[in-house]
């Protein structure tokens, strides 16, 4: 099999030219998905037998919370290839993660919070599932502020990239605090290996709609990498023969 | 022909060189050494004045009050870690010396620890009585002290991470606070717990092998990123 597509796409025009065609089959699908589960979920699913309706929430929590560990894994496996084999798409590729990142751990928080608010009789507590997941948000706005504060972007891509790296320790904190403390938050729902505390008709709209989100975060990406390859590469001849076509 | 001609000495000796000129100019700058000591006792200081000067309402607060400061202490004398000799070209003789960088950065880390870290640890007793703790015996004290040493160091190498980072940054001192302190939260939860159980005459031995466990490992992984980062900075 040829092979020499996938590393064509280590180059910044043809990374753009991907990027560009692929964004709207990933949004168009996530959308129809997320409106299916949505609907699934808030109509169809029968209320839980202990939570009610409220549980309901977890459509939107459970997929940005769990995306919220992948997206900052993927951040640090991207500036991680990047400091090693110095390969700039990477970097551009981490540097566009991180505002979705962010605003899915917000969101995970949010949801997480009022979600809490019927069940805790709290919008807040501070347990380790929450507090991490509060560090993880901390450790995404470190990572913009520090990018953001370099005027050449090599270095804000090689700084960021060692705090990315340095930070990947709170990923399993996040993960496992539910297993490691005894948390307010409940444990451990969904298992890819054996059983899953959740009854069949809950747990496939819940898949769809992570399915569905990971799919718009591939849209977003998308967009956000294009336009991180656009910053870079303003000046290169490339840009005008792709506009001239 | 183009292997570099160093002459690697014994990194003993290295350690015993750097060492040496840390404490050397330290004892020169005693002023700057203060600073972040000054700082601790102040920060304290604030809290009866702010809280209440109630004994038993601040034995209460007293771990939480005395990590929180001595976590802002370190994170304010930490700035001063790599500044200076950035500044004035040392760090940039270091990266050519062709020794490794990692490990002249964390035996400067260490005397740093020594210079800022250890008063912190020595003024804590004194500190934590002036805030109506009385522990009862001396393994609680022994508790105590050994919580904030192992917490004190591990803040140090974390706050020269972020200090490695920041350092080519104009204004960084702000910056590195956002950086360094979500890394720097778990020691802080750990810390005052180990402290809080201490002050409760309970065995807090769990929690101080943790700390000791999360030393070991930014100790062995955090002079590599500093390095990374330093040679990012000196560019």
């Amino acid at each position: 099999m040829n092979w020499v597509w996938f590393h064509k796409l280590a180059s910044p025009p043809s990374a753009y030219v991907f990027a560009l065609r692929l964004r709207p089959w990933l949004f168009w699908i996530s959308v129809i998905m997320m409106l299916w589960a949505a609907y699934e979920g808030l109509f169809v699913v029968p209320p839980d037998y202990q939570q009610k309706d409220a549980f309901r929430i977890a459509y939107v929590h459970i997929p940005a919370a769990s995306l919220s560990l992948m997206v900052y894994s993927m951040m640090a496996i991207a500036a991680a290839i990047g400091v090693i084999w110095r390969m700039k798409l990477a970097h551009a590729v981490a540097a566009a993660c991180a505002l979705p990142g962010a605003i899915l751990t917000a969101l995970a928080l949010i949801t997480g919070s009022i979600w809490g608010r019927p069940m805790w009789g709290a919008w807040w507590a501070w347990d380790a599932r929450l507090t991490s997941e509060l560090i993880l948000f901390f450790l995404y706005l470190g990572y913009m502020t520090l990018r953001a504060s370099f005027d050449d972007i090599g270095r804000a891509d090689r700084a960021s990239a060692i705090l990315a790296i340095v930070g990947v320790v709170n990923v399993p904190i996040v993960r496992y605090s539910v297993v490691w403390w005894n948390s307010l938050h409940q444990g451990q729902t969904l298992s890819v290996f054996g059983e899953s505390k959740m009854d069949s008709s809950m747990i496939t709209p819940l898949l769809v709609m992570m399915l569905a989100f990971l799919m718009f975060f591939g849209a977003a990406l998308c967009d956000g990498l294009r336009a991180e390859i656009l910053r870079r590469e303003r000046n290169a001849s490339w840009l005008t023969d792709l506009k001239a076509k | 022909m183009n292997a570099p001609m160093v002459n690697s000495p014994d990194p003993f000796k290295l350690a015993v060189v750097v060492l040496q000129r840390e404490l050397c100019l330290a004892l020169r700058r005693w002023d700057q050494v203060l600073q972040p000591l000054i700082f601790f006792v102040v920060i304290i200081a604030l809290f009866p004045l702010a809280v209440s000067p109630e004994l038993s309402e601040l034995r209460r607060i007293a771990p939480g009050v005395l990590w929180v400061a001595a976590m802002l202490a370190s994170l304010l004398a930490a700035d001063a870690l790599f500044r200076p000799d950035v500044e004035d070209g040392t760090m940039e003789q270091w990266v050519l010396s062709g020794q490794p960088l990692p490990w002249l950065l964390l035996n400067k880390t260490f005397a740093h620890w020594i210079l800022t870290g250890m008063p912190l640890v020595i003024v804590m007793p004194i500190v934590a009585i002036a805030l109506g703790v009385n522990a009862s015996n001396w393994t609680s004290w022994w508790t105590m002290i050994m919580s904030l040493a192992l917490g004190t160091a591990i803040l140090t190498v974390l706050g020269a991470v972020g200090a490695a980072l920041t350092v080519g940054l104009r204004r960084g001192n702000m910056l590195m606070a956002l950086v360094v302190l979500p890394l720097e939260m778990p020691v802080l939860i750990f810390g005052a717990q180990a402290l809080q159980m201490a002050i409760r005459n309970e065995s807090a031995f769990g929690i101080l092998s943790l700390l000791a466990a999360i030393l070991l490992l930014s100790l062995a992984l955090a002079p590599f990123a500093m390095a990374a980062a330093i040679r990012i900075s000196i560019e």
